[in-house]
């Protein structure tokens, strides 16, 4: 029950609402109870409320408002984005993007590769209740 | 000598807001440099000499007034064009007809025509879709392109497809209570060897392609969970 993922300088969350959904930014300061300053390689420095953000499991190593170098170089130490995206949520939204993205073709070929899958399963299921039954 | 290539020019009196412009006229003037065209030209700006206008021939007061003034219909210089043609239909794309009797069937454009409807086929041999005529509104451009190098498209025009005049037949009475129509509507033979030539380059452009005949040879339809306005095709 305990809170395990703390709001702190440096921790890495997602954006969930607003002009910056999706991406990832770091709290670098904390302005007040609601709002937090928060910045990313590809953003202006900016504040943005708590209830837009929700917090991951990754906290890298800055002091309270670093300037871009230094942020950049911090993520770049800690190596966030391969953490993230090998983290089961970053895959799960990777997965989801590229769903979303798949052509009227894609999507073809996607259900000729399910339906070919689903036969293979079915063929080994059938052999081993064969195997099962003899 | 072609036509020199000519920097676009930048404009002298930039806008501060719309209907402003930065310099007033007397800067203008000085911009322009009218004042050194004028002092080239002794202190008067060049005049060209006016073109003698071409003696009308004298008209002759009509015979007829009209009663009443009649209105003259306002003139209209609009042209006939084809139907803009959407940025992601290009030839070779395959298109999604969504009414008719083909509807749902994947299609390949070919090109379009002056009436500004669409020149698709099938191919017949993958789907059944002939050379046929379809309206821009009824279809889903797809982002899938197929190489249409290698297919001549060039005779295919609004008069192939239109109806074909039959020559009205004096009818005698007994004529009448006999079977009318005996000839069912043939294709003639010349349209299966225009669908036949177009399809072989097509096809084989096609079957470069793993898996885009069956594709082209299967319907789209919805299924449970798309949602159209979020589908990318």
């Amino acid at each position: 029950m305990p809170f395990k993922r703390y709001v702190e300088i440096g921790r890495i969350a997602l954006v969930n609402y607003g002009k910056d959904y999706g991406k990832l930014v770091v709290i670098v300061d904390v302005i007040d109870q609601n709002r937090a300053l928060v910045d990313a390689p590809d953003m202006v420095r900016g504040q943005i409320n708590f209830k837009r953000l929700t917090l991951t499991d990754i906290k890298i190593d800055i002091k309270r408002v670093p300037n871009k170098k230094t942020l950049v170089a911090a993520l770049e130490a800690a190596d966030v984005k391969n953490k993230w995206e090998s983290s089961s949520w970053g895959r799960k939204l990777i997965v989801q993007k590229k769903r979303a993205s798949l052509n009227d073709f894609d999507r073809f070929k996607i259900m000729l590769a399910k339906i070919k899958k689903a036969g293979v399963v079915r063929q080994e299921l059938a052999k081993l209740k064969k195997e099962t039954t003899a | 000598m072609a036509p020199q290539q000519r920097k676009p020019h930048v404009c002298r009196n930039p806008d501060l807001i719309r209907g402003v412009g930065k310099y007033s006229r007397s800067k203008m003037y000085h911009k322009r440099g009218l004042w050194a065209i004028k002092a080239k030209n002794g202190g008067a700006f060049p005049k060209h000499e006016k073109k003698a206008a071409a003696a009308a021939p004298a008209e002759k007061p009509p015979k007829f007034y009209p009663a009443d003034d009649v209105k003259k219909p306002l003139v209209n210089k609009r042209k006939a064009r084809p139907t803009k043609l959407r940025a992601s239909i290009t030839p070779g794309t395959v298109l999604i007809i969504l009414a008719g009797r083909f509807k749902g069937k994947r299609v390949v454009f070919l090109k379009q025509l002056t009436s500004g409807l669409l020149l698709v086929t099938g191919p017949f041999k993958i789907n059944g879709v002939p050379l046929r005529r379809v309206n821009q509104s009824y279809v889903i451009a797809t982002s899938t392109k197929v190489d249409i190098s290698g297919v001549n498209v060039e005779k295919f025009d609004d008069k192939y497809f239109g109806k074909k005049v039959e020559k009205k037949k004096k009818k005698g009475e007994g004529e009448f209570f006999e079977a009318e129509k005996e000839e069912k509507n043939v294709l003639p033979q010349d349209k299966k060897d225009d669908q036949k030539s177009v399809d072989a380059a097509l096809i084989k452009s096609i079957e470069a392609v793993p898996d885009l005949k069956s594709y082209l040879g299967a319907r789209f339809s919805l299924k449970a969970g798309m949602k159209p306005h979020e589908l990318v095709f």
